[in-house]
């Protein structure tokens, strides 16, 4: 359609205050929906810590990222193709040491995500949580940014906490919100309007212009979930007609337009 | 094999001696039952990852335990404190007194440390005159407090030294600190890395002190959660 119209390698960083909130579990099926609507996709584990994004997708990466950190091979062999019709980075779990920012862990990351970014219609990064330096650096990569949350307090406050520290510290003006786990319809919405009331009163005031919460989507409570990911499946391969599929679905097309 | 097959071969005079040498009750349970043996077993795995000196966890088994908390707190995220103390001056302690007096200190420290812990915390003897603690489920608020709290202790005990304990010594230790990084899969040796930075600190700003590293601030204020949560409409979702 008017694919030709958009520039490729739009980066769209996927983090959270929180962990465990079903962040990668986005991603790599954000990453499927995405690539159903013809765009060509890559997911960055950029999780350095605790990547993950191997076991949701059950593969068993003999390359990871850390062989090209390290420059045992080239970028182009550490890219794989994902059930889905994605490709993935992966960071694999040996990479410990990366958990701290270093200028060299810095330099190599950037080297890797301008390296792959034209290739690709769109790059997520699945980062990490919390507001560490690593995760924050890895954010700063990327054109979009999107905050996962659970209507959980704990997790709204640390989504808050980070869509604050993402304003003020780099200047964000824009941050796509993303509620997981809802247990009714509706609940996200307000919890974006809840989220933008506090922004507005309390962080757009120290900012030269006002930060707007983009409500890009909700993804109900549904059993269906836990199935897929204890069958370390694809929610979009196995039910492609339950609720939380299709919002998903939802989310891809919105993030598309 | 059942046990019974294997007891004429068993030599556990050694074993049993080492016990008793060491005041380790023996197991309770008929000799040569395979509970005896299990409990004989115990007992011997318990005290080899004791710090014969103080009775301490030993630098094997708190690297143990660091490696298994590293591994909890990566994905529950539930903070924990490290907290390295190192005695002040303990060299001059040693070439004053003698090292028989060295000891004594080094076990008083170590049960003022031990009485100011909870039962699911690890205390160990890592080095010479070098502790370390584990503090799972530590909320960051109170971290620089129990810090405090085990440096005061110290400070605050009179070490009874000589042969019949007519005098008393005074040490202090400093302590440094870190917390692991929530949902971050860190390392043990990283986090030790970044509480014995912490210590240095304490030493170089005079010994004495505790200094636990700054986390990264997220200052969300009372205001703010209030403001979140408090409004009607999110409360008719609850």
């Amino acid at each position: 359609m008017n694919q030709e119209a958009k520039m490729p390698g739009r980066i769209l960083a996927v983090t959270s205050g929180k962990g465990g909130v079903g962040k990668t579990f986005v991603s790599a099926n954000l990453a499927a929906a995405l690539a159903r609507r013809g765009e060509r996709v890559l997911v960055l584990d950029a999780d350095l810590g605790l990547a993950n994004l191997d076991v949701v997708l059950n593969l068993f990466p003999k390359i990871t990222l850390h062989d090209v950190f390290t420059g045992k091979v080239p970028l182009e062999q550490a890219i794989l193709p994902a059930p889905g019709g994605f490709s993935v980075l992966l960071a694999g779990s040996g990479m410990v040491e990366y958990s701290r920012l270093t200028p060299e862990v810095r330099d190599q990351l950037q080297t890797v995500v301008e390296n792959v970014a034209p290739r690709y219609d769109r790059v997520l990064l699945d980062t990490g949580a919390g507001i560490s330096d690593v995760v924050l650096y890895a954010v700063s990569l990327a054109h979009d940014v999107m905050v996962v949350a659970t209507p959980e307090p704990t997790s709204l406050t640390d989504a808050y906490a980070t869509i604050k520290v993402l304003a003020t510290q780099q200047r964000r003006t824009h941050i796509q919100l993303l509620v997981n786990q809802v247990s009714r319809a509706g609940e996200g919405r307000v919890i974006r309007g809840q989220l933008q009331q506090v922004i507005d009163r309390y962080v757009s005031n120290a900012l030269p212009e006002p930060l707007k919460l983009e409500f890009v989507g909700e993804v109900p409570t549904d059993g269906a979930v836990r199935e897929a990911i204890q069958k370390r499946q694809l929610l979009m391969d196995c039910f492609p007609g339950c609720a939380a599929s299709q919002a998903l679905v939802g989310v891809a097309a919105k993030i598309a337009e | 094999m059942p046990a019974s097959a294997a007891q004429p071969s068993l030599r556990l005079e050694a074993a049993l001696q080492l016990l008793q040498h060491s005041g380790v009750a023996l197991p309770p349970g008929e000799p040569m039952s395979q509970p005896w043996l299990q409990g004989l077993v115990d007992a011997l795995c318990e005290l080899s990852s004791r710090d014969p000196l103080t009775g301490l966890a030993d630098s094997r088994q708190f690297e143990l335990a660091l490696a298994r908390e590293v591994d909890r707190v990566a994905r529950a995220g539930e903070p924990a404190l490290l907290l390295v103390i190192d005695i002040d001056h303990f060299k001059a302690v040693n070439d004053t007194y003698g090292h028989a007096v060295g000891d004594q200190v080094l076990r008083a420290v170590a049960r003022a440390l031990s009485e100011t812990i909870r039962p699911m915390d690890t205390v160990a003897r890592i080095g010479g005159e070098e502790f370390a603690l584990i503090l799972p489920n530590c909320a960051p608020a109170f971290g620089q407090a129990v810090a405090e709290r085990m440096r005061q202790r110290v400070e605050r005990r009179m070490v009874p030294i000589g042969v019949d304990n007519q005098q008393a010594l005074r040490v202090t230790v400093s302590v440094g600190g870190a917390f692991a990084p929530q949902w971050v899969r860190s390392s043990a040796a990283l986090w030790i890395e970044r509480a014995d930075i912490q210590l240095y600190r304490a030493k170089n700003e005079g010994r004495n002190r505790a200094c636990l590293e700054q986390p990264p601030v997220s200052d969300v204020s009372a205001e703010e959660k209030g403001l979140l949560f408090g409004t009607s409409q999110f409360q008719d979702l609850q």
